[in-house]
């Protein structure tokens, strides 16, 4: 198991992480001998072994739907890095 | 001052007027004021707030009401939000962060009189064993600085094993909470998953974290429960199952118990000195009544490959928030590719991004079902063999951790070593039943911790078990100097 620097990199991209160079090399060699190390799981007979998602068995949690207050868009807005009136600022998304 | 006291004694102190909150808490902000430059257990301490916490305390014990949890002051792990006191989860990406909402587990202390003292140091994002990797600066042991004090609840363990706090709120998705317990000589419990709702804890893999107390005995622990367990309808996974008044279970006897040793936690590579006290331990458990056999949980082996794909999977899917929008660092880039990706390569720290990296590939097409689903069915095998030991025994006994506290520095640049010691914790949030580690001994003056674990719900056997051998050893009892 060994990740190439494109697959680092195209994990990356995944991510939306943008690493330097020495992290590409780093994370390639790190994440290559920490896979090596999952394989063990490989081992393991599974068939018929349903997964489990979460350890309590609760599903499809409902409630009513109902009219609650909610936060002020002011409390909401003054962590925004960028904000304009009442609404976030961001990079355009269509060029 | 030097005033260390435990929650049930300092809240008779305050019911029968010969201390006032106030004069409690200031007494706590002295001590953080005097130990912190050694230990660097806080990220904001909350002198104002507590104060007046600690004025409305006060008045509402004058007028004959409140809770156990009246005017004590406490740390709370910086994972947890608290409205209008900067939550930063120890990271650059979350430094200024100032949550507009409280966690439910804070609403509940609040609505108790509880006093924060401050803000718990962590792993960033509570994704370390050591708080090495805490953005800001890393917290150091107080029975020896030049060690780490666990992680990632490490500066919630410092603050009430230096005397910073009476008592700490934390946070355990593999081990932290128990690890750091356990590396610091104090009481801390992770309950079942589901029994603490984790609205307002700031997510790290959702299917495994659960907030918990730190405290300096079992005793303080079950008031902490009390007062933070239960349904939440703001946490779908929150459990509808009514609360116990786990202060009622604590006997100091054990008889009839049946305690099981699974042998795979006893494994090789753990430190000598553990063993001797892991073994000491067993038959004062025998002393006091318990019948213990050991056991296996045979894929055991499998549960830290098992973690380190589901956590860092759930973490790449609950850290894709941040994206320097709504909250949090952002780098004003060209454009808005540009901008994101830079935001989360700056703002992450080596670790968290190695675990986004690593959930990401786990996650990713042509990946998915060898690593993901395939973790996810071995996670069912280790879920199975806990239910099967529980059919036979009340509760399991193990070490916390392999070893006593490591050296600051020396498993930073080996990730694998450092997953490794929190190899005996992994399993019980995989399988998410409750975990409780308390001071087991300490080899040349450095902490051991002994780890008990329940089945779901099985809190009240975990503390009655965890009281009745603390009141036969003195461990908890031995302070350290700083």
């Amino acid at each position: 198991m060994k990740l190439s620097r494109e697959e680092v990199l195209h994990i990356a991209r995944l991510a939306r992480i943008d690493l330097t160079e020495e992290e590409i090399t780093r994370y390639s060699e790190q994440l290559s001998n920490l896979l090596e190390n999952f394989e063990v799981l490989q081992q393991v007979d599974t068939t018929d072994v349903p997964p489990t998602a979460q350890s309590v068995d609760l599903q499809s949690i409902m409630r009513e739907d109902g009219v609650a207050p909610s936060l002020p868009a002011d409390d909401i807005l003054a962590n925004a890095p960028r904000r304009e009136g009442d609404c976030f600022r961001v990079r355009a998304v269509f060029e | 001052m030097g005033m260390q006291v435990t929650i049930h004694e300092a809240s008779r102190l305050l019911r029968e007027k010969q201390i006032s909150s106030v004069e409690l808490t200031k007494g706590y902000l002295e001590r953080i004021n005097q130990v912190e430059p050694k230990v660097r257990a806080m990220v904001t301490v909350t002198d104002e707030v507590a104060l007046e916490q600690a004025r409305r305390a006060d008045e509402s014990i004058a007028a004959g009401n409140g809770s156990p949890l009246t005017g004590i002051p406490i740390a709370i792990k910086d994972v947890i939000c608290t409205r209008g006191v900067r939550t930063t989860c120890s990271a650059k990406m979350l430094e200024n962060f100032v949550p507009p909402y409280d966690a439910t587990v804070m609403e509940k202390l609040n609505a108790d009189g509880a006093v924060m003292v401050g803000k718990a140091n962590m792993d960033e994002f509570a994704m370390g064993s050591s708080t090495e990797n805490s953005a800001l600066f890393p917290t150091h042991n107080p029975w020896d600085l030049g060690r780490v004090p666990g992680g990632s609840s490490g500066g919630s363990a410092v603050a009430v094993a230096a005397g910073e706090a009476v008592a700490a709120l934390g946070s355990d998705t593999g081990g932290s909470i128990r690890q750091p317990a356990g590396f610091c000589s104090v009481v801390g419990l992770k309950p079942t998953y589901g029994r603490v709702s984790r609205y307002g804890l700031v997510a790290f893999a959702s299917s495994l974290d659960q907030i918990g107390p730190l405290s300096q005995d079992v005793t303080d622990c079950a008031i902490i429960m009390n007062a933070i367990a239960g349904h939440d309808k703001r946490d779908s996974t929150s459990i509808p199952e009514p609360v116990p008044d786990y202060t009622k279970c604590l006997k100091a006897d054990l008889k009839g118990m049946r305690l099981g040793v699974p042998k795979e936690y006893y494994v090789e590579g753990m430190q000598p000195e553990v063993a001797e006290a892991m073994k000491a331990a067993h038959k004062k458990l025998e002393e006091l009544g318990a019948v213990l056999e050991e056991t296996s949980l045979p894929s055991t082996p499998y549960a830290l490959a098992v973690y380190y794909i589901i956590a860092p999977s759930e973490a790449s899917a609950n850290l894709a928030r941040y994206d320097g929008v709504k909250y949090g660092y952002s780098y004003a880039g060209d454009s808005m590719w540009e901008s994101l990706e830079k935001t989360r390569g700056n703002g992450f720290g080596p670790e968290v991004k190695r675990r986004i990296m690593l959930g990401t590939y786990a996650l990713s097409a042509g990946y998915y079902d060898a690593w993901y689903v395939k973790a996810q069915r071995v996670r069912t095998l280790i879920r199975r063999e806990f239910d099967a030991a529980f059919e036979k025994y009340d509760a399991l006994i193990t070490p916390t951790s392999p070893t006593v506290p490591f050296k600051i520095g020396e498993k930073t640049d080996d990730p694998l070593a450092m997953y490794l010691s929190d190899v005996c914790t992994l399993p019980i949030n995989i399988a998410g039943v409750p975990g409780i580690s308390v001071p087991a001994g300490f080899a040349d003056g450095l902490p051991i911790g002994m780890q008990i674990i329940g089945k779901h719900f099985g809190e009240e056997t975990l503390l009655r078990i965890a009281y009745a051998y603390e009141q036969a050893t003195e461990w908890h009892k031995r302070r350290v100097e700083v």
